[in-house]
Parts: structure tokens; C-alpha cells; sequence
């Protein structure tokens, strides 16, 4: 009897207390098709970390996370159904993980009042904040990386009278770069050459064959999937320095410098975050993810950059849920709340190193204004000896006086034709 | 000689060996047509599985390994082998006739005599399929193809060619690349031992019965299931050579199957039941799209190739609605 009315009271208290419902962050992920190589090391760092603060701290704020994965294949209209079928579990924010797809969904996500992270591509004007309400693109964008290249390049001499040549992917990803080159060109004096490669990229003999007449001092390639595996075997076979190849973000993966073997050595591409995986917090996903047997995929893409990637878009994601509930005082956000702790995020190194990644990305504030951060760009490298990427060069400023008026120029023409007053004031 | 005149010529010669790569995944199109009519929209994935296939086996990794471990809770990846090349295609070559025998068997066994767009939905469904099977079976990732094809600028040639400039210091000889040379002569001795196959044996005599009228061959005695599972052992034997050639130059990756689009233009200006004419539309296609983006791509803007192979195609369509090579068909009524 005694243990009837025990049962009977502890269940009395569980229903008058209020249910905690799980925290959502969808993962727009892609697993088949042909950027699969691309799409799993980033689903596997966002679904692992996540996993991690479930069994290390039991969720966030003792709300524990769920990632809703939803394949897309890296199609604009089937991200637009993840987004459709998902939005109504309690979605808190989206990484559409595809410029295609965020272009889509920032009008219906804005309208739904869910914010978009696009970290590292996506609509580069939405860093404006007054514009964009529900958009956030930082820690950096297409037109920092642009910037940060060039930064580095006058940082090993003076590149007033070089010829810089620009290899990008031939749709509206690949031409985001053009506008900030052009301007910088003007800036610094610098020739710039444009050589457009067709999607797919498995084709790009004469784009390479023009390299290799012109002579370019430095190209930058803005590529993707298996355009980049392609360039970084026809700069090797035209025996163009792999030392004055530089490559955004989304061309300096494992992925692509693995194919062409010895000959990629030295290849460097631009990034916004750590690579390897020399950072405590791996420890941890080792102990409390992988040795539990629920490491995301095959667990064989810890400490790759595109898993690194991932692990850092969703340890911003929790840190913004974390300072959501701050402000709210509640543990169980709703996507609005989530909005707010986005714009209040403040990453410090010491809160990094408290989390297990000192050094592993820059400092930065959001504002209401400032959706971007403050676009600090480093530079690695490949060794392919050892197959690993190395920081070679720190997060540095990018040219905020040429991108700025870019941005702005850019988000007041989207507001005046879709009629989108101020949100800061 | 002018600077941009050596340059024209190193750019026709790259785009002659571009267009043997094309010829390559347009041949195993071909060879399907030919012998069944049926346009065959695997054939790129094919290239790819084939790939994935002969890259899973040299490595010796163990087929459908993540299904395996996660259905039974094992950390299989590897049979701790390595197979040496030559093996390891021939291994491959195996698989792709078992697989002809699969779709002969399953597939296309149940549909003789339906509309061609219903085989052509059947390859589409095919396609998928092997997609899929291929992911399940091999993984996502990109691998290397390691079969010890030469890579890189001949520095021979450009060497013994830089007399051509006269001196000029703008000319530096003419740049082509080894593994494009090697898929030329490659390709030539397929296409020869291709052609002398179906010319002199009894299997290929056969096949160009089937081809002629399949009913009238039927009558005689060809065994219209054998010739089918020949024809596609064939077209996997040559998608497994464009995988090993289009692999080495971009890894092997599941963009491989992209191939196929290269492949389309060539088909519509040679013709799809001519095993020549898949050559030479190759090259006129590889040379034309290389040239049109030399002489026009400035001021285009570039990123000429992909529209430009169409345009072209579809200009000798206009003309030649058979193509180069193809069979004029007359209905009489």
C-alpha cells in the first residue's frame, strides 16, 4: 500500500510539472549524391557534438538536444521540403548547409520567425543585421575569405602589378568573390583574370591551359565538390606552384588535395576554424560518444576540417541556445528566443577554453546590426607526407572598408525590393 | 610561327585528347543502342560503380561494411589485403558481367518487345539503383585511383616542341598531359579490338544480327538473352575503362556519373549506333567546345564548353538528324 501511494505522488508530481520538450536543431544534411563527401563530415561533426552535450552535460541548460536530420542531396527543392517538414517539430534554427538553399529559405524562414545560420556561405549581405533579421552568417563570409586572401598575399610581399587569376565555380556561389576582387584590384593594383568552370568541373583543361600562357603570380579558386579535386590535379600536371594555389573554405578539405596525392603538397586554402584534431574537446567526443557506440555515420570523419566544420557550427548553435536561455530564463526556447541569444552571442577565447577548443576560432560579437562578425580569415596548408592541414597563418582582419559598402549596397537593394523596413531601430 | 597560332595548335591537340575521354563513356551508350535500342542512362553510373568496384577491391575493403557493422555491432572495414591492379580489373571485369547477367535476368528479360521509353524509364530506375548499391557497398568518400596510370604535362614533349617558338620566351612547348595519351591509345585499341570482335567472331556476328532485327536473328537460333548479357558485359567493360580514366584524373567519387553528360553531345553529332562515329564525334566535340573557348571564351566571358558542345550537336542534328555516322531510317508506308 505504502508503495502504491508512492508510485501514486511521484506520478502526481510528474504531470503538475511542466514538460521540457527536447531542443531542435535540424540538420539540413547530405549524405548521398555526388557531394556526399562534402555533405557527411559535416553532418557527423554537428550530430557528434550535439550528441556530446546530451551525455557529458546532460543537453543544454539540462535540456536535452535532438538533431532532426533530414537529406537533401544537396538539392535547393529538397532542402525546401526538409525545411517544410521539419519546421513544425520545433525547429530553433536551420544551417541549410547550400547557398541554393539559403537563398530559398530566408524569406520563408523570416516569415516564420525560425533563424537561418549560414556559416561561411549563403547571402553574403545578409551579415547586415537591420536587413536580414532572421539571417546570421558569422564568424565570415565569401567576400572576407576574397579579402583574406589578398591580405595574406600582401602580407608575403607587394602584389601591386601581380596578376591574380580567380578559378570559380561558374554559378552564383562561384561569382560571389568578383565584386570584392574587383574592388580590391582597384585598391592595391593588381590584375585580375576570371576563368568561370562549368558545374559540374570534371572538365577544365582550358581554364588550366590559360594558366599555364598567362602565368598568373597567384590563383585563388572559389570551387566546389569535384571541381576541386580536378584543379588541384591540373595546377599539379601544368606544375603550377601549389604554394601560390589558395582556395576558400569550401576548396580545402581532405577531400580535395587526397586524389592528386604527392603533388598537392603545399596547396593552402583560406578558413574560419581549426583544423586537426589537437583540441581537448576530442577527447571528450571520443570518450562520450564514440566508446558509447553513438558516433554519427561511420565515426571515421573525426578531425577532418569539413567534421571540424560542423562541430563549430553546432557548438555556435548551442552557445546561442545557451545565451537564449539566459535571457529568457527558461531552458525550453522557441525559435524567437533562439534569434535573440543568437544576436546576443559573444564567443570569448575563454569561454572557447572552457569548451575544449582554445584557439580553435576567433573572438567575436553579434549585434543587431552586424549579423556577420568580424570576418577573421586564416590560412592553412597541406602537408601531404603527412596528410594533415595546418594553421599557417592566424585569424587575421579582412578589408572591412571595401566589403562594408558591398554589404550595404547589397542588403539595401534587397530591402527596397522586397519593402523590408529597419529591424535595429 | 605566332605565339597564339602554337597555342591554337596545343589547344586542338588537348581538346583531340578531351575528346577521346568522351568518345570513351559515349562508346558503352553505344554498344547498348546498337544491339537492343535502348539508351542506356546508367551508363555513367556504371562508370562509376565500376570504379568503385575495382578502387573497393584493391584496397581490399569489405563490401557493404557500414550495414554489416551496424546490423551486427562489428568494426569491419578491411580484409587487410591489398590486390594488385591487373587483378583486381580483371576482378571488376567479373563483377560487371555478373551485374550484365543481373539486369539481363531481372530486368530487361521481362520487358523484350515494350516501347523503348519503357526500357529507357528501366535504365533510368537502374541508374538509381546502382547508385545506391554502390554507396552501400563501397561508401561515400573519395578515393584515390591508384592503378599506376602516369600523371601530369609530358615533359618530353614540351621539351622537343619549344623549337616551334623560334625563341619566342612566351612559348614554352606544348603541354599534354600523360594520361590523356594513354587514354588515346587506350581507346584506340579498344575501338579496334571492338570493331574486329563484332567483325570476326561468331558472338559478334551474332550481335550484329540482333542488332539488324532481332526477330529474324531469334529465327536462326541467336540467343537473344545471351547476346543482351554480352552486349552489357561489353558496355561494363567500357564504362569500367572510362571509370579508371575519368577516376584518375578527378578520384573516384560519386560526381563520376556526371560523365555521362558529356557524353550526350557526342551521341547526337556521331550517331548512337555507330561505334566510329562515337570516336569521331568525340573529337570533333572535344575539339570545337577547346577551340570555341580559345578563340570566343574572352570575350564570352568563358565557361563556353558545356553550351557550346550542345550548340554544336545540335547544328549537325539539324543537318543530319542521324548524325555523322548513324543509320538513316526510312519508314515506307
Amino acid at each position: 500500500m505504502k508503495m502504491k501511494l508512492g508510485t501514486m505522488a511521484v506520478a502526481a508530481v510528474m504531470a503538475a510539472s511542466p514538460v521540457m520538450a527536447d531542443l531542435v536543431f535540424p540538420s539540413l544534411s547530405y549524405r548521398t549524391g555526388p557531394y556526399a563527401a562534402g555533405g557527411i563530415p559535416f553532418a557527423d561533426g554537428y550530430a557528434d557534438y550535439m550528441n556530446l552535450l546530451n551525455a557529458r552535460d546532460g543537453g543544454i541548460g539540462g535540456v536535452m538536444t535532438n538533431v532532426l536530420e533530414c537529406e537533401t542531396g544537396y538539392n535547393t527543392e529538397k532542402g525546401v521540403e526538409c525545411y517544410e517538414s521539419t519546421k513544425g517539430q520545433g525547429a530553433l534554427v536551420y544551417q541549410p548547409l547550400s547557398t541554393g538553399i539559403t537563398y530559398q529559405l530566408i524569406p520563408k524562414a523570416t516569415a516564420d520567425g525560425i533563424p537561418i545560420h549560414s556559416m561561411g556561405y549563403g547571402r553574403t549581405s545578409a551579415a547586415n543585421g537591420d536587413v536580414f533579421s532572421n539571417v546570421f552568417n558569422y564568424p565570415a563570409n565569401y567576400w572576407n575569405g576574397a579579402s583574406g586572401a589578398i591580405n595574406y598575399l600582401m602580407s608575403q610581399g607587394d602584389i601591386a602589378g601581380k596578376k591574380i587569376a580567380l578559378v570559380y565555380h561558374n554559378s552564383a556561389y562561384g561569382k560571389e568573390p568578383i565584386r570584392t576582387l574587383e574592388e580590391l584590384a582597384k585598391k592595391h593594383g593588381f590584375e585580375l583574370t576570371l576563368l568561370p568552370v562549368d558545374h559540374p568541373g570534371q572538365e577544365q583543361k582550358s581554364q588550366w591551359l590559360q594558366i599555364r600562357r598567362e602565368k598568373p603570380d597567384n590563383v585563388i579558386m572559389y570551387g566546389w565538390g569535384v571541381m576541386n579535386q580536378v584543379a588541384v590535379q591540373e595546377a599539379a600536371n601544368i606544375r603550377y606552384p601549389m604554394e601560390d594555389f589558395i582556395g576558400i573554405w569550401w576548396s580545402g578539405s581532405e577531400n580535395d588535395v587526397l586524389p592528386a596525392g604527392d603533388a598537392a603538397d603545399g596547396y593552402k586554402a583560406l578558413t574560419f576554424h581549426g583544423v586537426g584534431n589537437d583540441f581537448p574537446v576530442f577527447a571528450d567526443i571520443q570518450k562520450y560518444v564514440v566508446d558509447a557506440g553513438n558516433a554519427a555515420g561511420a565515426g571515421d570523419q573525426i578531425g577532418t576540417v569539413l567534421y571540424n566544420r560542423g562541430l563549430y557550427a553546432a557548438m555556435l548553435a548551442a552557445e546561442a541556445a545557451k545565451t537564449a536561455q539566459e535571457i529568457h530564463g527558461t531552458g525550453d526556447i522557441t525559435p524567437a528566443m533562439m534569434r535573440d541569444g543568437m544576436e546576443a552571442l559573444e564567443i570569448t577565447e575563454a569561454k572557447m577554453t572552457a569548451l575544449g577548443l582554445p584557439g580553435f576560432g576567433p573572438e567575436f560579437n553579434v549585434s543587431c546590426e552586424n549579423h556577420g562578425g568580424p570576418g577573421l580569415i586564416g590560412m592553412t596548408q597541406w602537408d601531404a607526407s603527412a596528410k594533415t592541414w595546418s594553421l599557417i597563418n592566424d585569424f587575421a582582419a579582412s578589408d572591412m572598408d571595401v566589403i562594408q559598402p558591398l554589404i550595404d549596397e547589397d542588403s539595401a537593394a534587397y530591402a527596397s525590393e522586397n519593402n523590408i523596413a529597419s529591424s535595429c531601430n | 610561327m605566332p605565339t597564339d597560332l602554337l597555342y591554337g595548335a596545343e589547344v586542338v591537340l588537348n581538346g583531340l585528347m578531351a575528346g577521346v575521354l568522351y568518345a570513351l563513356v559515349a562508346l558503352g551508350f553505344v554498344l547498348i543502342y546498337k544491339a537492343s535500342g535502348i539508351f542506356n542512362y546508367a551508363q555513367g553510373v556504371m562508370a562509376l560503380f565500376a570504379a568503385l568496384t575495382l578502387v573497393g577491391i584493391m584496397e581490399g575493403q569489405v563490401p557493404f561494411s557500414h550495414l554489416i557493422n551496424a546490423a551486427f555491432g562489428t568494426d569491419i572495414h578491411h580484409f587487410g589485403w591489398h590486390v594488385p591492379a591487373f587483378a583486381a580489373i580483371l576482378l571488376t571485369l567479373a563483377v560487371m558481367v555478373g551485374f550484365a547477367y543481373l539486369v539481363q535476368r531481372f530486368v530487361f528479360r521481362h520487358l523484350v518487345g515494350q516501347e523503348p521509353i519503357i526500357l529507357f524509364m528501366a535504365t533510368i530506375g537502374l541508374a538509381y539503383f546502382l547508385e545506391g548499391v554502390g554507396d552501400l557497398m563501397w561508401g561515400s568518400e573519395i578515393k584515390k585511383m591508384a592503378v599506376g596510370l602516369p600523371q601530369g604535362g609530358s615533359l618530353w614533349v614540351e621539351e622537343n616542341t619549344q623549337w616551334l617558338g623560334f625563341g619566342n620566351e612566351d612559348f614554352y612547348g606544348f603541354f599534354i598531359d600523360k594520361l590523356d595519351m594513354v587514354a588515346t591509345v587506350i581507346a584506340v585499341v579498344l575501338v579496334l579490338a571492338l570493331v574486329a570482335f563484332s567483325q570476326y567472331t561468331k558472338q559478334g556476328r551474332a550481335m550484329r544480327a540482333v542488332a539488324d532485327d532481332h526477330q529474324a536473328a531469334l529465327s536462326v537460333g541467336v540467343s537473344l538473352n545471351f547476346i543482351w548479357i554480352l552486349v552489357w558485359s561489353l558496355a561494363g567493360f567500357v564504362a569500367l575503362v572510362a571509370g579508371i580514366m575519368w577516376g584518375a584524373k578527378s578520384g573516384v567519387q560519386f560526381s563520376l556519373s556526371l560523365i555521362a553528360l558529356k557524353a550526350l553531345p557526342v551521341l547526337m553529332l556521331g550517331g548512337f549506333t555507330s561505334i566510329p562515329g562515337a570516336i569521331v564525334g568525340g573529337l570533333i566535340i572535344g575539339v570545337g567546345e577547346k577551340l570555341f573557348e580559345f578563340s570566343f571564351g574572352p570575350m564570352l566571358g568563358g565557361a563556353t564548353e558545356n553550351w557550346f558542345a550542345y550548340v554544336l550537336a545540335l547544328v549537325f542534328l539539324v543537318f543530319r538528324p542521324q548524325g555523322l555516322f548513324g543509320e538513316k531510317i526510312i519508314e515506307r508506308v
